[in-house]
């Protein structure tokens, strides 16, 4: 099976504590973490999988900047064959819309059975994948959790709902699905696996070799604009114990005794 | 503003979902003279039933029937939908499992916007709708204008609008069902399978040592289980720590976990995403403990404690055991 990936480089929510920059325009972007965004390194690993039992290859793309090819070697040293670069200023400040374009022009340029992304961005909104697939009129399904290749022409496919409830599917191939973080243990990726890949030249495309009308991306064509960034009120917030451990310890053991968390 | 404004409505086996009057709530942020059309689709008597109930908060509902739509496949619904609503319509969808699956192909094959995961909304300037989105985890927000220009479909955030308390309406049920035609779609739903039940049933604890990311290895869960067996509580945990496989499903919190009720919520390590805070009901007092002061989490809890959890909790478990032996 030809599978497609389409990843993203975003800051590690989990690595960093986001703050805003002066203007307020722009979280402040100097010291931050950047790593592959969460669900769709398990999108890549569910891809492997899917391969090693199938045959084909695993073809990981990111619409950016050079900054984002770390993330695309990454993905090959964790074994994807291939990776495309999708490059361009016209590709600019593209919203979620702009970026399906883009994705659209990779797909309609060669032949994928399967495209997956990961089921949302830090900074997104769960929608490439969605949008992805009506443009082509493929089949969609987003916050999959288990694969199954049933023959060569279609899925069978859980969906997270509700309560942990899992919705099972049948869905033709070609689709595009969207990933959900815990579908499988993605594999280690080790300095030494970077090394390897670290002189792989990987190809650029922008928007003349994908076929793409340059109006129809970037910032000028995007739908949503940000005015701002600010930190949302708190609300009452929370009381804060300041003090040693040890401190706070004994503190909160007087408010749960309080508050019936300890009898 | 010309546009008209359209709310789909989710129901589950005759039942109306909370987001139904929410997203009327939203409706009128957006426009507050705005008399929103209720979209329901679905088959047989539940269908008519849930029309009748969601016709008291909207004065106009549009009920498309077909044996096609008994179960909502997201592929299938988007068809409908396409077929029903007029250009240009501004339509609210919910943010959840369904609204994920819909919404993005709806705006495309609508040629319309497409604003996700909104939890405020101030109004329209010309064809601006104004929201409020959060990113990274919620740790910021933003201020965002979507152009409505061709309408728009926007995905609101269960729980974010209060619903209004208006008077209970005898709305008008139109039957657009003969828009629709037949339904075809190359997503086929099969069954559902819930979730096997685990261990320990933690909707019953009165007291839940809950871990997120924060644990950062499996082989700190112990510390965690060591503070909970000193408390009388049992561990529970947000979603990474069920993805990494460290605990099982049956013990996450959360929209696709389970909802919780306790009278004490000790998050530690954990961000408190929307999701996860989607399954804490019945107003528990929260203690936080995290070593991110920006964590949102701190925003909602009642006690909140900077520090290393790992460091934190044997203290904890080493302080609630005297003061137990204390009272004995």
């Amino acid at each position: 099976m030809e599978i497609l990936v389409c990843a993203r480089r975003v800051p590690d929510t989990s690595e960093n504590e986001i703050a805003l920059n002066d203007a307020g325009n722009d979280i402040e972007r100097d010291d931050l973490v950047y790593s592959i965004n969460e669900p769709d390194n398990y999108a890549v690993e569910e891809a492997l999988q899917i391969v090693a039992r199938t045959g084909g290859n695993v073809t990981v793309a990111t619409v950016g900047t050079d900054e984002d090819d770390e993330i695309l070697r990454r993905e090959m040293a964790m074994g994807a064959n291939k990776a495309a670069l999708l490059t361009d200023d016209a590709f600019a400040g593209s919203d979620g819309k702009g970026i399906a374009t883009i994705l659209k022009g990779l797909v309609q340029k060669n032949k994928f059975d399967l495209v997956l992304t990961g089921v949302q961005a830090e900074d997104g909104g769960a929608q490439v994948g969605g949008m992805l697939a009506a443009m082509l009129d493929y089949p969609f399904a987003s916050l999959v959790n288990s694969i199954e290749v049933a023959d060569g022409s279609k899925l069978k496919v859980s969906r997270e709902i509700e309560g942990g409830n899992r919705e099972f599917s049948e869905i033709d191939l070609p689709c595009v699905l969207s990933v959900q973080t815990g579908i499988n243990e993605p594999r280690y990726v080790g300095m030494r696996g970077i090394r390897q890949v670290a002189s792989i030249e990987i190809p650029a495309y922008g928007a003349a070799d994908l076929g793409i009308d340059r109006k129809t991306v970037g910032e000028s064509a995007a739908n949503l604009k940000r005015d701002d960034y600010f930190v949302p009120a708190l609300g009452k917030g929370a009381e804060i114990l300041t003090g040693s451990n040890e401190e706070v310890a004994d503190q909160l053991i007087e408010l749960l005794k309080a508050k019936g968390g300890l009898q | 503003m010309t546009a008209r404004i359209f709310a789909y409505i989710v129901h589950k086996a005759g039942v109306v979902d909370d987001t139904a009057a929410e997203l009327f709530a939203a409706a009128r942020k957006i426009d507050p003279a705005a008399n929103p059309a209720a979209v329901v689709v679905g088959a047989g008597a539940e269908l008519d039933a849930v029309c009748k109930a969601v016709a008291a908060t909207f004065p106009e509902v549009w009920k498309v029937a077909s044996d096609a739509l008994a179960y909502p496949n997201a592929e299938l619904v988007r068809q409908a939908l396409v077929k029903v609503l007029p250009q240009g319509s501004i339509v609210l969808v919910p943010h959840n499992h369904f609204g994920i699956d819909l919404a993005p192909g709806l705006s495309i094959k609508l040629n319309a916007a497409y604003v996700s995961d909104v939890i405020g909304i101030d109004g329209v300037d010309a064809t601006s709708l104004k929201v409020v989105r959060q990113e990274f985890g919620g740790q910021v927000s933003t201020h965002a204008r979507c152009n409505i220009a061709q309408g728009a479909v926007v995905n609101v955030r269960p729980g974010a609008f209060k619903p209004l308390e208006t008077a209970t309406l005898a709305g008008t049920i139109v039957d657009k069902t003969g828009e629709v035609g037949s339904l075809t779609s190359k997503r086929r739903y099969l069954t559902t399978i819930v979730p096997e039940a685990g261990d320990v049933d933690i909707t019953k604890e009165a007291v839940l040592v809950s871990i997120g990311r924060g644990i950062g290895e499996k082989d700190n869960i112990p510390i965690a289980e060591d503070l909970a067996e000193a408390l009388g509580a049992a561990v529970s945990c947000s979603r990474p720590v069920v993805d990494a496989k460290w605990l099982p499903k049956s013990r996450q919190v959360g929209s696709s976990g389970q909802t919780v009720k306790p009278k004490v919520y000790m998050a530690c390590g954990i961000s408190g995403s929307f999701q996860h805070l989607a399954g804490l009901k019945g107003s528990p007092f929260i203690v936080a403990i995290n070593k991110n002061p920006k964590a949102p989490i701190f925003q909602v809890a009642d006690v909140g404690i900077v520090t290393d959890m790992l460091e934190f909790m044997p203290e904890l478990a080493e302080k609630v055991r005297e003061a137990k032996k204390v009272t004995v």
